[in-house]
């Protein structure tokens, strides 16, 4: 079962207490922009066999959002982190780099 | 190729079955090739099968890195139905629901296809009125279904509970014609129709990069080596996003594990396939006797083909309700496989930014009803370099066009 820890009410919380929001750090686009950034907001996805940063939602426990760094291959979890940020944290790249040294980083 | 049949079997048995051929060659690749489909799972095989028969090209490798069949088309409860909501859809599941009618005869392969009947229960007011605009989508399209109140349901399903107490069975959507198939025997019957043919099943390579100049493919880099393509079919469902990225574009797909499971193997109690949406279960008995089940998927990304135990809690909780005698079975095997899901939770048949590189994926929970029909389809546009009418709406271009083809309401469960 995978269990994450909330990052804003510290549970260490169990997938059914969570709900998956699916990628994180998604830039956005509204009126204005191209039909192809748009597109590329609202349906592509990276989809990644390995390292994916996420957002989920604390949906039983206190009910904020939050992001989490895992491996989508074997499930492993790197961190979790508050919404409130923009590109993932340093200390949770540093830890991905070392279990991942074969990772390309965030493309 | 030589021929399956009665009398095949009465010679056989008359010399100890030593004449028996194998079903299929295991060629070395070579150097390259007409078509390349990468995938050797029911998809990517009807792709080369009526790359041939349809179109006379037979100079084509299917590439696969495991073993054929041993994707998503192994895994699944191999529901087959046609009852969708939207034209497009209704189209291409009942073009698929009609060759699978002679696609035995027609592969010299027992498929065993059963059109048993299948039951979609509806056990709100929400549903009821869903599944009879349904129907009557359905009558307009050609496609045969009826709507069938609680009495019937009971008749058709004795071991059924209808009366609740939390999700009462109000009456179902029943399409007679709808059913199962075996699953490896799709797989395999196309693949020994497809090696007849001349074509090459390479198992055991994977493709590790498209290598393409001026947007156009010239092969693929394999654990085997080079092997060159003057055109490319992307066929491998869960992994449809890494092969995309090896051919330097993005999908709007996303990967999820969704379970299975059986029971010990019991007396015949159910001859029709029941699926029951709300509750999110469906059941079948296969001719061994166990009872096939399945869920809803999970809902985060997963590569791992397992998936969560607490789904399969859910769904055989539904099921008890329903099912009441199924209470005290034991279940055999759990599985999972990794879905290709779409923002509209339809798939794709597409051309791809690369000028001869074709893409069939997001068939996500419930492709396999559709093997012969996407086959069909995806053969066409790969020979003729653009969309027959079957695949015409399912270009991945609709989502920047926002000509959804919405099934996510219909179809609602996994299947
Ligand atoms: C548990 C479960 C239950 C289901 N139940 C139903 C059901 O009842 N009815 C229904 O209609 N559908 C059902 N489905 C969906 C159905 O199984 C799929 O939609 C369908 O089988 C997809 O077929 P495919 O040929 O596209 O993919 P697959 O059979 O997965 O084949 C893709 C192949 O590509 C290969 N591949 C991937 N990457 C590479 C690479 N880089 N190089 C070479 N080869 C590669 C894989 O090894 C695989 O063999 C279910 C699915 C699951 C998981
Ligand atoms: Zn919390």
């Amino acid at each position: 079962m995978l269990i994450l820890e909330c990052p804003c009410c510290g549970v260490k919380a169990e997938e059914t207490e969570l709900s998956p929001g699916h990628e994180a750090h998604l830039k956005r686009f509204g009126p204005g922009s191209s039909d192809e950034e748009f597109e590329s907001y609202m349906f592509a996805r990276k989809n990644p066999k390995g390292v994916h940063f996420e957002r989920w939602r604390h949906s039983y426990g206190c009910g904020k959002w939050f992001l989490a760094a895992r491996c989508t291959a074997t499930l492993e979890v790197f961190g979790t982190y508050p919404a409130q940020t923009s590109e993932p944290p340093p200390d949770i790249v540093a830890r991905i780099k070392a279990r991942r040294p074969e990772w390309e980083g965030c493309k | 190729m030589k021929r399956y049949s009665v009398f095949a079997i009465a010679r056989e048995a008359m010399r100890h079955h030593t004449g028996w051929e194998r079903a299929w060659a295991s060629p070395e690749p070579r150097p390259s090739y007409d078509v390349i489909v990468i995938g050797a799972g029911g998809h990517g095989l009807a792709t080369a099968y009526y790359l041939g028969k349809n179109f006379g090209i037979t100079n084509v490798a299917v590439i696969e890195k495991g073993w054929l069949g041993g994707g998503n088309t192994g895994r699944n409860t191999t529901i087959i139905r046609s009852n969708y909501l939207q034209d497009p859809s209704a189209a291409i599941y009942e073009k698929a629901r009609s060759l699978y009618e002679t696609l035995s005869q027609d592969l010299n392969y027992n498929v065993m296809f059963s059109p048993r009947g299948l039951l979609m229960l509806a056990q709100t007011h929400h549903e009821v009125r869903g599944y009879m605009r349904t129907v009557h989508a359905n009558l307009l399209q050609g496609v045969e279904t009826e709507w069938i109140g609680p009495d019937q349901v009971k008749r058709l399903v004795p071991i059924m509970n209808i009366h609740g107490p939390r999700y009462p069975v109000l009456g179902a959507l029943l399409q007679k014609r709808g059913g199962t198939a075996r699953h490896d025997a799709v797989a395999w019957g196309y693949a020994r129709a497809c090696s007849a043919m001349g074509m090459h099943i390479i198992q055991q390579c994977e493709v590790t990069g498209v290598r393409a100049e001026g947007g156009v493919v010239s092969g693929v880099e394999t654990t085997k080596g080079f092997i060159g393509t003057k055109k490319l079919a992307i066929v491998v469902a869960g992994h449809s996003g890494q092969v995309a990225e090896m051919a330097g574009f993005r999908l709007p797909v996303e990967a999820v594990a969704l379970q299975a499971l059986v029971s010990e193997p019991v007396k015949p109690c159910i001859d029709v396939v029941v699926m029951a949406n709300t509750v999110h279960g469906y059941m079948s008995q296969s001719d061994k006797g166990e009872l096939v089940i399945g869920g809803g998927t999970d809902s985060f990304n997963n590569f791992t083909q397992r998936g969560s135990f607490h789904h399969i809690e859910e769904t055989l909780r539904a099921l008890v309700e329903t099912f009441p005698i199924i209470s005290r079975l034991k279940m055999l095997r759990q599985w999972g496989g990794i879905v290709d899901m779409t923002g509209d939770r339809s798939p794709i048949i597409s051309k791809t930014p690369l000028g001869n590189c074709f893409i069939n994926c997001g068939w996500g929970t419930g492709g396999f009803k559709a093997i012969p029909g996407s086959g069909w389809a995806m053969a066409e546009l790969v020979a003729k370099g653009e969309p027959g009418p079957l695949a015409a709406e399912f270009g991945m271009d609709r989502f920047r066009a926002g000509r959804f083809i919405d099934e996510s309401v219909a179809a609602g469960v996994a299947h």
